[in-house]
């Protein structure tokens, strides 16, 4: 196995599609699984747990996802469900003295994770956005109290303002995984922390406890036109989410275990992500954290996130 | 061989039925308004399963409110109706049994009302098994949420089955002395105490808001429910020694008024413990505090409701300190009344809200709960006060000997000799 980022980008991407499409050409000829008796549908109900499902129960599963999908959206999707990279563990690098607040990550997000868009002249406006950039006087420094997340990004920067990026910090210790009730959100080998959005009873304990507002609820059904789905999709990442259930950024699951960068990584025009495997000492990122001087958000909160801030 | 409906269970079932379904005009009345409050929460609920949660004032910013608020008002009330047993024992109270009872039934009204928030705040209520002990994989020993659902609902189950028999064994004419049954409702007392602290640590047990996580909230929690629930325990008492034939001498009363009197004390003294520590070292964690009692950068929602809390306990506080005005019976309850709104706002959105305001990230979400949230609750307390009126139907029937059913075999066996 390759220990850098950018050689296995192009290997496994390309290995990662050609194996799920041969993987869904299978299953797809296959009657759905469990659902011969009631008592098999019941232990379903009660039971299907991501954490816990076999190769082929997991791959059964997916297949029922995309039928879902292309029943709800009429459109053809592959939803994977590519387990941690060995020896791998994801960090992300953030360069506060380029980021200018454009906003270009959010957009990238929203479009590459199948988040719920806006609908203002709808009843129910319920967007979700996983990346929330604030801005904030520059003077002050990081100061998140008068910090504001609804700015204008049509001139930026503003005058005198900074801009601070915030997602998923990917904590090592993350408070919202101890929290919940129902071991519906876990951390995964290579550090990402993620939601069984079938497991999810919606109770919100872990967006109280996360210290970085980076869980975010379906307080209605997602807004998600079909003309804008994204169609690779991680089954513990970008698969469409139901109302009622909480969702989070999950360093793009669906692109980086197939050696891709995270969509906002790429959005970035200003180039002031940085992405890659703190394991491999040759990455981007372990340079980036031997070369700079950087922190965490919050770190007296002992949360140990993998998402760290610099100044260039 | 005696049929199955004339056992003692069916019989006190039946005979429960009939007291329910008769009553005097003023009981017709409360019937049908407890009804109408149900049928308003279920109308409120309907638009809450067909748009979801977003029907709430509730946002990402402060995700959780007025449901989890009342949730937390009322496990202090299921809490502390059961505590009353203990100065009752120690002063020798003449209704020790019937305050126990009483007490227990008001835990299984209130706990049913927490179940019920618990429930219409979950954003996926058809999952509810997953939570469910043995059924669902729930994460203990970490989550303090899946602690608190099974002890609720032990202290649930404890509480019926203590009400229960107790109450069948006298509508037989039995004393229910049973040593297993001494050891149940001696234990429900550390229960109480339980799932009030186990309540208190969902809160506490969060780092990233200031505002709850400070060690003296599992005690103001304790405190201020010895206030709440012997405020409803006291009125109850009162409207009983009335309406029933319930003896309860003055000195009972104006002691509870007196041991609340106490407990405000405390309260109002750890509260200000809380304000002394923030104000004076004014860092940043100072802001919720300041979001509810000032409001900041003209966002006020919270502060008239935050000065009536503060206000009604401290009136509340005096009135039952001086014996004078804790033996006037309408300052009495007046004074109950009073502590009862101060206690509402102050384990209700008081507590809730300025914990997510300003938000982890700054943002100041103004949440106030909207008419859904408002209707909602309407009828789960319609709900927990038609459960609680029913069941104290029956016991007060029981306590006074007006129900009994007898066993049988022991009415053939008396009828033999």
């Amino acid at each position: 196995m390759s220990e850098t980022l950018i050689p296995s980008i192009t290997r496994r991407g390309l290995l990662g599609a050609a194996a799920k499409a041969a993987g869904a050409a299978a299953v797809a000829s296959v009657a759905l699984p469990g659902c011969d008796d009631r008592a098999d549908q019941v232990r379903e109900f009660i039971h299907k747990r991501l954490r816990e499902m076999s190769p082929d129960e997991m791959r059964a599963f997916c297949t029922r996802v995309e039928a879902d999908c292309k029943e709800r959206f009429g459109k053809d999707v592959l939803v994977g469900s590519e387990p941690p990279l060995k020896d791998v563990v994801f960090g992300y690098g953030l360069d506060l003295s380029r980021c200018n607040g454009n906003r270009k990550c959010v957009d990238a997000c929203v479009q590459e994770n199948n988040q719920s868009r806006p609908s203002p002249e709808g009843p129910h406006n319920n967007p979700i956005q996983w990346i929330t950039v604030l801005e904030m006087d520059e003077e002050a420094g990081i100061e998140l109290a008068g910090s504001t997340a609804y700015y204008e990004p049509v001139k930026v920067p503003a005058p005198g303002k900074a801009y601070l990026p915030v997602a998923c910090q990917q904590c090592d210790n993350p408070p919202c995984v101890k929290v919940c009730p129902v071991k519906a959100t876990w951390k995964e080998t290579d550090g990402i922390v993620v939601i069984d959005y079938d497991q999810c009873i919606g109770c919100r304990c872990c967006m109280s406890a996360c210290p970085y507002g980076a869980r975010h609820f379906n307080w209605s059904e997602p807004n998600l036109p079909a003309d804008q789905i994204n169609g690779t999709m991680h089954v513990l990442g970008n698969r469409p989410r139901m109302r009622g259930v909480v969702e989070k950024c999950t360093f793009c699951v669906q692109r980086t275990r197939n050696g891709l960068y995270p969509a906002c990584h790429d959005a970035c025009p200003t180039g002031a992500r940085v992405f890659g495997n703190l394991l491999d000492p040759e990455s981007e990122i372990r340079r980036l954290l031997e070369t700079k001087r950087v922190f965490v958000l919050k770190a007296e909160l002992n949360t140990h996130p993998k998402f760290f801030y610099f100044y260039s | 061989m005696s049929n199955i409906t004339d056992r003692p269970f069916p019989k006190f079932v039946r005979a429960s039925v009939r007291l329910w379904t008769h009553g005097s005009r003023v009981y017709y009345a409360w019937i049908a308004l407890l009804l109408a409050m149900v049928v308003v929460g279920l109308l409120g609920y309907r638009t809450q399963f067909s748009e979801g949660l977003v029907s709430t004032g509730l946002r990402d910013p402060v995700s959780w409110g007025f449901y989890i608020g009342n949730f937390t008002f009322l496990v202090g009330v299921a809490a502390a109706a059961v505590i009353l047993v203990i100065p009752a024992y120690v002063y020798h109270w003449k209704p020790i049994k019937e305050i126990a009872i009483l007490g227990e039934l008001l835990a299984i009204a209130s706990i049913s009302m927490c179940m019920l928030f618990v429930l219409v705040d979950m954003g996926r209520p058809d999952r509810l098994l997953h939570i469910m002990p043995f059924i669902g994989d729930i994460n203990v020993p970490s989550s303090l949420l899946a602690w608190d659902v099974l002890v609720l609902n032990a202290y649930f189950f404890l509480n019926l089955g203590i009400a229960t028999y107790a109450l069948v064994t006298m509508s037989r004419g039995h004393e229910p002395h049973n040593k297993l049954f001494t050891i149940l409702v001696l234990s429900s007392i550390p229960m109480a105490v339980g799932i009030h602290t186990v309540t208190a640590f969902v809160y506490n047990g969060l780092p990233n808001r200031p505002f709850w996580n400070a060690s003296l909230l599992a005690p103001r929690f304790l405190v201020s429910a010895f206030c709440s629930g012997p405020a409803i325990m006291l009125m109850l008492l009162q409207i009983l020694r009335k309406t029933a034939r319930l003896e309860l001498k003055d000195d009972a009363i104006w002691k509870i008024a007196e041991l609340m009197a106490y407990a405000m004390f405390v309260n109002l003294f750890f509260t200000g413990a809380e304000v002394f520590k923030e104000v004076y070292s004014g860092t940043e964690h100072l802001q919720h505090m300041r979001y509810l009692y000032f409001g900041i950068d003209g966002k006020t929602t919270l502060v008239p409701w935050a000065w009536l809390s503060l206000i009604a306990s401290i009136v509340s506080f005096f009135l039952f300190l001086l014996p004078r005005t804790r033996k006037n019976p309408v300052l009495l309850n007046i004074g109950c009344v009073l502590i009862l709104i101060g206690v509402f706002i102050e384990k209700g959105i008081a507590l809730v809200v300025p914990g997510f305001t300003p938000s982890v990230l700054g943002e100041i979400y103004q949440y106030a709960p909207s008419s859904t949230e408002v209707m909602v609750t309407t009828g789960i307390f319609g709900v927990g006060a038609l459960l609680f009126t029913l069941m104290s139907r029956t016991a007060i029937a029981v306590l006074n000997g007006d129900l009994r059913v007898e066993r049988p075999d022991l009415a053939v066996a008396a009828a033999h000799t």
